[in-house]
């Protein structure tokens, strides 16, 4: 009778564990974070926070697909400079219309992230070492392209993409919630998306089932490569400079924020909204640590010791026995 | 105490559960020495997971286990290994970068001066010593991953019986075997029976449960149905006592109107795989593929199928020549293949039952902006479901933990839902039970009456004569036969399978 208890409780106690625990583990964080610092849920802070998260959220996003297909893009971080700095060139004021300046970051980015696709599903490269080539060649992209120097002088309307309000919240939250939704929608409803899994769980089966792999895994390296641009947009407008060492080791809370979320990184298993809440732990471990005053050097190791409890428990609920 | 009927082990009132299943409901059976004892049942009656419970992989919730009069339980396989229990898994999990000598010894390996490196010359030696006392012929300094399914499951049970266990576990061993190496098998379990020790076999295959059985158990939805000495119980009671009512034919073949020609293959060829190659099938036919394991067939197929698109040679669908460079192409074309490995190139194992069913069909699943048809596709999921019986506690469940036949069940499902003319299977009956078998039978029988076309590759013979209206043998790449069901004769076709062996050894 005991027995027969004990396992409908380890059961339900695990399957809650396994839906839940991720939000409970950010929930929980929240609920201590107010109370050692009272100033850290006051409007204003989490809307800085939802600010703050937001371009490592972008990023977050796109290496969710490409983790998914399992893979990993390491170059996210660069693609965001030669972003940042292609399209502030062009924004300087007067000079070009902002959807054009805004389609000169995406597009670089989503060029970029083609290379690397191409190179991966077609040159069938590891994907670790392409996009660590692309993640060298990119920021000396940046860099050649603006002679090492930060481009300034940016339009208003440019900064306001970064800096704006609507209805006293951010501009750059209202992009990351489009972004969110979008993906969402796609890798969840969509005859793309269950292909993206598809292929992640297992290529060759995929391919036997009349999948293009080699094509499900460009296009999920272009995606990663657009949202990388569009975080370098929203950063450089953010800062009113382009700077061609901006989102250096970028790529690394991106694949954090994945991890954290529940995303399996030998593919085939994740989600969207796991992706998001892992973004939010880590913006709140930031600014928390922040409000703490805890030294930047010890905020590292905090940061690093909680993505592996996070992957260690998420390992654990779904363990089988 | 008579020798020969002691009792080594005795698995008393065993309960084991998974979410949302009982798998063991109370299964209560006592094993003997020099005994094979067979385990039959449907697909996910909970064999495999006795075994587990026996060899430390799951534990159980409740019951005893009594080893040689001892209580034991089992925490790791580990631990059953060091008690004398060794199992050959339904599943193969072969590290495929490895070679076979060192997949044997994993952990055992022999060492040079008992310094910790490998011995691998000793390491060979050992390998092909056990590989020729038990009459098995590959090269142990292959690589795993080269060889065929069939190779790697012969390699698995030479493992196996390495350990020199007093209980040696076989979970479906001929599932991906031929006869030729059936027969070889058969001679292994005799001899470890000989020497005083314990074999549990689990198996779908009538006629070989009654060749190598000496006790027969029967499991039914996780409960202990009843055991006899496979002297006593016929084929017929066996069936009644695993799906509870009767069967009658097994290979009910349907008289069909056989139509024009839908699928000609011309001179195809691959290097190094098949060459040569001309035939057609015609609507309503089932057309039987036959031949030894390694004859090409799986390569053949699959070629056709644009996996490996072949190098020379032309293709016709219905009098139209065709180039299939994809599966996708193939798809488009209203073929499919149910592939012969599952878990390789079946299955999405990390996803749920309902995204495995539905993966080809999406596309013509999809709405505007390419969204899928939730409804549609749920209903037609649920429909196979419960057409081809898939024991699942939801569509929504991880295949992974779906029984293997009901995994096999899901691969057939997939493709049954793209609707195609040409359906081609390898070895589509493989490890599932008498039932799912009729029913598949009477799956593909339903097609060639709608005037489609199957392609059916298998190594079990009663099976390829019982289905097919017209068999091609293949021997190493190379046509050797043809028989229309009039002229089939399992000599002769035996004899064109093993035709090239013979000219070679002659
Ligand atoms: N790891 C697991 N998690 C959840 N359910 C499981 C797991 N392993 C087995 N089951 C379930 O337990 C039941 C018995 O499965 P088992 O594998 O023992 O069947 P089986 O008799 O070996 O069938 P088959 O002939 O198809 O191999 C099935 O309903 C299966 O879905
Ligand atoms: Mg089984």
């Amino acid at each position: 009778m005991t027995a027969i208890l004990k396992n409908i409780f380890n059961i339900s106690n695990k399957k809650l564990l396994k839906d839940y625990g991720l939000v409970l583990a950010f929930m929980g964080i929240c609920l201590v974070l107010s109370i050692l610092s009272p100033s850290f849920i006051k409007p204003a802070n989490l809307l800085n926070i939802l600010r703050q998260t937001s371009i490592n959220g972008i990023l977050a996003v796109g290496m969710t697909f490409v983790i998914i297909t399992g893979g990993i893009d390491l170059s996210v971080g660069s693609i965001t400079a030669v972003a940042a700095v292609v399209a502030s060139s062009f924004a300087h004021p007067g000079e070009h219309s902002i959807v054009f300046v805004i389609f000169s970051g995406l597009g670089v980015g989503l060029l970029l992230g083609f290379i690397n696709g191409l190179f991966i599903a077609k040159a069938k490269l590891a994907p670790f070492i392409a996009t660590l080539g692309m993640m060298t060649i990119a920021r000396g992209m940046a860099l050649v392209y603006t002679s090492g120097r930060p481009v300034i002088n940016l339009s208003d309307q440019y900064n306001y993409i970064g800096g704006g309000y609507i209805g006293g919240i951010p501009v750059p939250v209202y992009i990351y919630g489009l972004v969110v939704i979008i993906s969402f929608f796609v890798l969840r409803f969509t005859v793309f998306g269950r292909r993206v899994y598809a292929v992640g769980g297992n290529e060759l089966s995929a391919k036997y089932s009349g999948i293009k792999t080699s094509n499900i895994k460009t296009l999920v390296y272009m995606i990663s490569g657009m949202l990388s641009g569009l975080a370098g947009i929203v950063l450089s407008s953010r800062v009113m400079s382009g700077n061609p060492s901006a989102g250096t080791s970028y790529e690394l809370d991106a694949i954090a924020a994945v991890v954290i979320g529940g995303t399996s990184m030998t593919g085939g298993v994740g989600t969207i909204f796991g992706t998001v809440i892992g973004a939010l732990m880590i913006g709140v471990i930031n600014n928390g640590l922040d409000l703490l005053n805890v030294s930047s050097y010890f905020q590292q190791i905090v940061k690093g010791s909680i993505i592996i409890f996070a992957v260690l428990m998420d390992k654990q609920a779904n363990s089988k026995d | 105490m008579e020798n020969n009927s002691e009792t080594i082990l005795e698995m008393d009132n065993i309960c084991k559960s998974f979410p949302g299943v009982k798998a063991l409901n109370n299964v209560s059976i006592k094993f003997k020495k020099r005994t094979v004892h067979t385990l039959m049942g449907e697909n996910g009656a909970g064999k495999s997971t006795l075994m587990k419970v026996l060899s430390g992989i799951y534990q159980m919730d409740s019951g005893t286990m009594r080893l040689r009069g001892e209580d034991v339980i089992f925490q790791t396989p580990a631990s059953a290994l060091n008690h004398g229990i060794a199992m050959v898994h339904q599943e193969l999990s072969p590290i495929v970068d490895l070679s076979v000598a060192e997949n044997m010894f994993v952990g055992r390996e022999p060492v040079l001066f008992k310094l910790p490196v490998i011995n691998r010359k000793e390491m060979n030696k050992k390998a092909n010593a056990l590989f020729e006392e038990i009459g098995i012929k590959i090269d142990p300094k292959r690589r795993m991953g080269d060889l065929s399914v069939a190779e790697m499951q012969m390699v698995e049970i030479a493992k196996a019986i390495s350990y020199d266990a007093e209980i040696l576990i076989l979970d479906e061993p001929t599932s991906a075997i031929s006869d030729a190496e059936v027969s070889v098998l058969f001679k292994i379990i005799r001899n470890y029976t000989q020497k005083n020790k314990a074999v549990i076999y689990i198996s779908h295959k009538m006629e070989e449960i009654f060749q190598i059985s000496d006790e027969i158990t029967v499991l039914r939805d996780g409960e202990f149905i009843g055991t006899n000495p496979a002297s006593d119980v016929s084929e017929k009671e066996l069936i009644k006592m695993m799906v509870g009512r009767n069967l009658n034919e097994i290979f009910p073949k349907t008289e069909t109107k056989i139509g024009d020609v839908s699928l000609r293959v011309e001179n195809l060829s691959l290097s190094g795989k098949f060459s040569n190659i001309s035939f057609e099938a015609r609507r309503g036919e089932i057309l039987g593929i036959a031949g030894l394991m390694g004859a090409g067939r799986s390569e053949l197929v699959e070629s056709i199928f644009g996996v490996h698109p072949p190098e020379s040679g032309s293709l016709y669908i219905n009098g139209k020549e065709v180039k299939i460079r994809s599966p996708e192409d193939a798809i488009d074309l209203g073929m499919a293949l149910i592939t012969e490995d599952r878990k390789l190139t079946g299955l999405n194992l990390k996803d749920s039952v309902k995204n495995n069913v539905s993966i080809v069909f999406l596309k013509k699943l999809a709405r505007a902006f390419s969204v899928v048809d939730k409804g549609r596709e749920v209903s037609s999921v649920e429909e196979l479901i419960k057409k081809l019986s898939i024991k699942t506690p939801s569509r929504n469940t991880n295949v992974s933990s779906l029984s293997g036949g009901n995994q096999q069940k899901v691969v057939i499902a997939k493709w049954l839902l793209s609707d195609p003319n040409i359906l081609i299977l390898d070895e589509p009956t493989r490890g599932i039970d008498v039932g799912a078998k009729a029913e598949v039978h009477k799956l593909m029988n339903q097609f060639t009456e709608e005037g489609k076309t199957v392609i059916m590759i298998s190594s079990e013979m009663p099976e390829i004569m019982g289905m097919s209206d017209r068999l091609l043998v293949l021997s190493e790449g190379k046509l050797t036969g043809h028989f229309q069901r009039s002229e089939f004769d399992q000599e002769k076709i035996l004899a064109c399978a093993m035709n090239h062996i013979e000219k070679e050894s002659n």
